[in-house]
């Protein structure tokens, strides 16, 4: 079980491995690499997670002859059973195979103690089943179902970023190592808790740090004066960008401009149903930025 | 999104699969359409259209992707009567009906009983089934000119044949094409599809039945509905429960009830008969790759297309050939193992198997069956867990004390026992029954507990009884052992 410190009502996991959630695209050597990266920040295990999933793309041999022969429901199982055992069987050496690589190339990146672990899918429900030992996910932009060419989200990112409540980082094609990052502020509870745990973590100690506004948040200045506050009581010198303009383009332009290497922001809005619209800020960058995103729930 | 996805994931992941399967069972639905028809004693259009209505409305609202249903012999037999004494419109008011009442149980959560019906009770349903598609065959079978004989024979031969030569094309389709061809080029005087009824001519329109829409109405196709809706749902609920093992993913059995129903509604006011899952064709489409919603809308409209524009072919098809698919339909739905699972299976898991199979056999009702076979599954477990009941004694060593000490289930079928197990011509002083590690479960075994103090006091026995608290708190709580820390020792006899 993770202990987790509240602070103004806002559940932080302090102690849980990282756990790299890998599967056969490109993604992987850069997961693995943020992975180590922040299991080596928070001094935490390393866990590489394989999920098997998908059963739907197994299907039987070509027989269109329509005819039921005798007992043709367990002959049909047991046939069914025996592709979908020889199938899952494959599966599970390739995920073993690539999990082994993963595990190598993390300790040599200096992760501390990396473990891996096979589980059945689908990914959001075997990450919310895992969750509790869990203190940081670490998952590729695009899974290897998803099309690289065009700018689409990995079919799985999304309903796993909803579905896990744990703070998950996303992470684009290419590793570089992490110098700064930025704060997409908007004086919201959920921006307030990002704040907030930027402060506790030792994840992004001593970096340099950025807080990026779009327009002007609710409660104005006084939200950002808070937040230069507990940054700097947490030992950080926290520069501010306030700019008017949507919140994705300000976000992505001061990301670019300023060489951010880390983006943190609130997973999705704040209501059920800006929730439910797609498009949100946290989907364009998400999207868009080429750096890795940290999202908070 | 979520919703996309599972759009995506529910029609368009196999849609090639789902193509070519929804083609092979269209060419194996109209057969038994016109079929199960001519069993309720209607038109093969009724049994057609209704086929088209409920393949396609249960491809977009039915809960199991993958699963085939259309107008089935299960049902068709329970609207023989209705027919015969009402006529077609009635029959179509009572599918409405049928279909607002599955909406209803879908709206109940019914599905959840399906967990008092036991594997043996499925099998039997199944083996009953196929039984009932068989017998309907005979009528076809007697009485008929000699050929017909012969061309069933060859048709069972091309269906189980040519899947040895070639699996592309499906065989029962070719038995069809061979037979119509022959009895066309020989002459054959043989009947034909077009002497049993209307073939469909058109696409099917909306239609309000044509009854009086009075109580005297209600009265006549109610308790149709009610067992047209229980059959209906069991053998969807079974089905789809066989899909889901076929394919190892899961179903929504509330949504299916509630699809089911809207299915039939839209059946009813377009002329068709009311429908449900069917298991051999849901076998046939899983066989075929299908494994989405498409196929069982796409099966649709290629049996619709089919037999509009092809009615005067459809006419010429001779009874002979839908006997022998009708034949493998029956063949491939029967459980042939658990012929030979009588001998090793438990006489009573047998029995409830058997007794679904003779009820059904003897009233046509799958509905009476299934009650017949959970019944007794139910009686046969009672009968079991009443052998979980042991009582020690232990006699001080100065012989002024009995203690007795009660373990198990106690309940109305273990209470005889438990009143048998206490030896009241004991002399003694005092005797102590201890049932901290019992099961009081109902009235009787509180009853017969008693009647053992009674008994006792009467031969001037004084009777202490320990742990009551714990024993009867299953009558108190209801249903209440998991939290007992001890429940395993209760079990583990």
């Amino acid at each position: 079980m993770t202990s987790t410190t509240k602070d103004a009502n806002y559940e932080i996991p302090v102690d849980g491995t990282v756990m790299a959630c890998l599967d056969v695209s490109q993604y992987n050597r850069s997961v693995v690499d943020y992975a180590a990266w922040a299991s080596r920040r928070l001094t935490a295990e390393l866990q590489c997670l394989h999920v098997l999933d998908d059963k739907t793309r197994r299907s039987a041999g070509v027989d269109f002859s329509g005819s039921i022969g005798m007992d043709a429901q367990s002959h049909l199982l047991d046939e069914l059973a025996e592709l979908d055992a020889r199938q899952a069987r494959i599966e599970m050496q390739q995920g073993r195979a690539m999990l082994a690589e993963a595990c190598a190339r993390a300790e040599a990146a200096g992760a501390h103690r990396p473990v891996s672990l096979q589980r059945q899918g689908p990914l959001p429900r075997a990450l919310t089943e895992l969750e509790d030992g869990v203190r940081l996910f670490v998952l590729g932009k695009r899974g290897e179902s998803a099309d690289i060419n065009r700018d689409h989200l990995g079919a799985n990112l999304e309903r796993v970023v909803r579905s896990v409540h744990r703070p998950i980082l996303v992470s684009p094609r290419a590793y570089r190592d992490v110098q700064r990052f930025a704060i997409a502020f908007d004086g919201s509870a959920t921006t307030r808790k990002c704040v907030e745990m930027v402060c506790m973590s030792p994840l992004l100690a001593g970096l340099s740090c950025h807080l990026v506004t779009a327009g002007s948040p609710p409660d104005g200045q006084a939200g950002i004066d808070w937040a230069v506050e507990r940054l700097q009581a947490a030992g950080f010198d926290p520069q501010t960008h306030v700019e008017s303009g949507d919140a994705d383009r300000v976000i992505a332009d001061r990301v670019e401009q300023l060489d951010i290497d880390l983006l943190i922001m609130g997973a999705y809005g704040h209501s059920r149903i800006r929730r439910m619209i797609v498009g949100s800020t946290t989907t364009t960058l998400l999207r868009n930025c080429r750096i890795p995103i940290l999202l908070l729930r | 999104m979520l919703l996309l996805h599972r759009i995506r994931r529910d029609w368009f992941s196999s849609l090639r699969g789902d193509a070519l399967s929804g083609l092979v069972v269209a060419l194996a639905l109209i057969p038994e359409a016109i079929a199960f028809s001519l069993i309720a004693g209607v038109d093969p259009k009724v049994g057609l259209y209704a086929s088209f209505c409920i393949a396609v409305v249960i491809a977009f609202a039915g809960g199991r992707p993958g699963m085939i249903s259309a107008a089935t012999g299960a049902m068709a037999l329970l609207m023989i009567t209705l027919v015969r004494d009402h006529g077609l419109q009635y029959l179509l008011a009572a599918t409405v009906l049928t279909g607002l009442l599955q909406i209803v149980a879908g709206y109940l959560r019914l599905a959840d009983l399906m967990r008092f019906v036991s594997r043996s009770v499925v099998t039997g349903f199944v083996n009953a089934l196929a039984i009932l598609i068989f017998l309907a065959q005979l009528p076809e079978l007697i009485d008929v000119p000699l050929a017909v004989y012969p061309m069933v024979v060859g048709g069972l031969l091309i269906i189980y044949g040519l899947p040895r030569l070639t699996r592309v094309v499906p065989s029962p389709l070719i038995a069809i094409v061979v037979l119509t061809g022959l009895s066309l080029v020989l002459g054959i005087d043989v009947p034909t599809v077009g002497d049993k009824g209307q073939l469909p001519d058109a696409l099917p329109v909306f239609l309000l039945p044509d009854i009086p829409w009075n109580l005297e109405t209600l009265m006549i196709i109610l308790p149709v509905s009610v067992t047209l809706m229980t059959v209906g749902l069991l053998e969807s609920f079974l089905t789809a429960q066989i899909v889901d093992e076929l394919t190892d993913t899961p179903s929504d059995k509330h949504r299916e009830a509630k699809g089911q129903g809207l299915a039939n509604i839209v059946s009813g006011f377009f002329g068709g008969m009311a429908g449900c899952a069917m298991i051999g064709q849901s076998v046939i489409n899983i066989k075929s790759g299908g494994r989405g919603r498409m196929s069982a809308l796409l099966a649709g409209v290629f049996l619709l297309l089919m037999v509009v524009f092809l009615d005067d072919w459809v006419g010429r098809i001779p009874m002979a050939a839908l006997v022998a698919v009708m034949i493998m339909v029956s063949i491939g739905t029967f459980s042939w193992q658990s012929i030979a699972d009588l001998r090793v299976h438990p006489k009573t898991s047998s029995l409830v198997m058997l007794g679904t199979v003779v009820v059904t056999v003897a009233t046509h009702d799958l509905a009476k069956g299934v009650l017949t076979g959970v019944l007794l599954s139910a009686l046969g477990f009672a009968r079991k867990v009443g052998q979980v009941l042991v009582v020690d004694r232990f006699l001080d060593e100065d012989g002024a004390r009995r203690t007795y000490t009660v373990t198990g289930q106690v309940f109305f079928a273990s209470a005889d026992r438990f009143l048998s197990e206490f030896d009241f011509r004991e002399v003694v002083e005092t005797v102590r029954i201890d049932v901290t590690r019992a099961h009081f479960w109902d009235l009787s075994a509180v009853g017969a507990l008693d009647r053992v103090i009674l008994k006792f006091r009467r031969e001037g026995v004084e009777v202490e009884i320990l742990g009551m608290d714990e024993a009867s708190r299953t009558l108190v709580d209801r249903l209440g052992v998991a939290d007992r820390p001890d429940a395993e020792n209760l079990l583990g006899h």
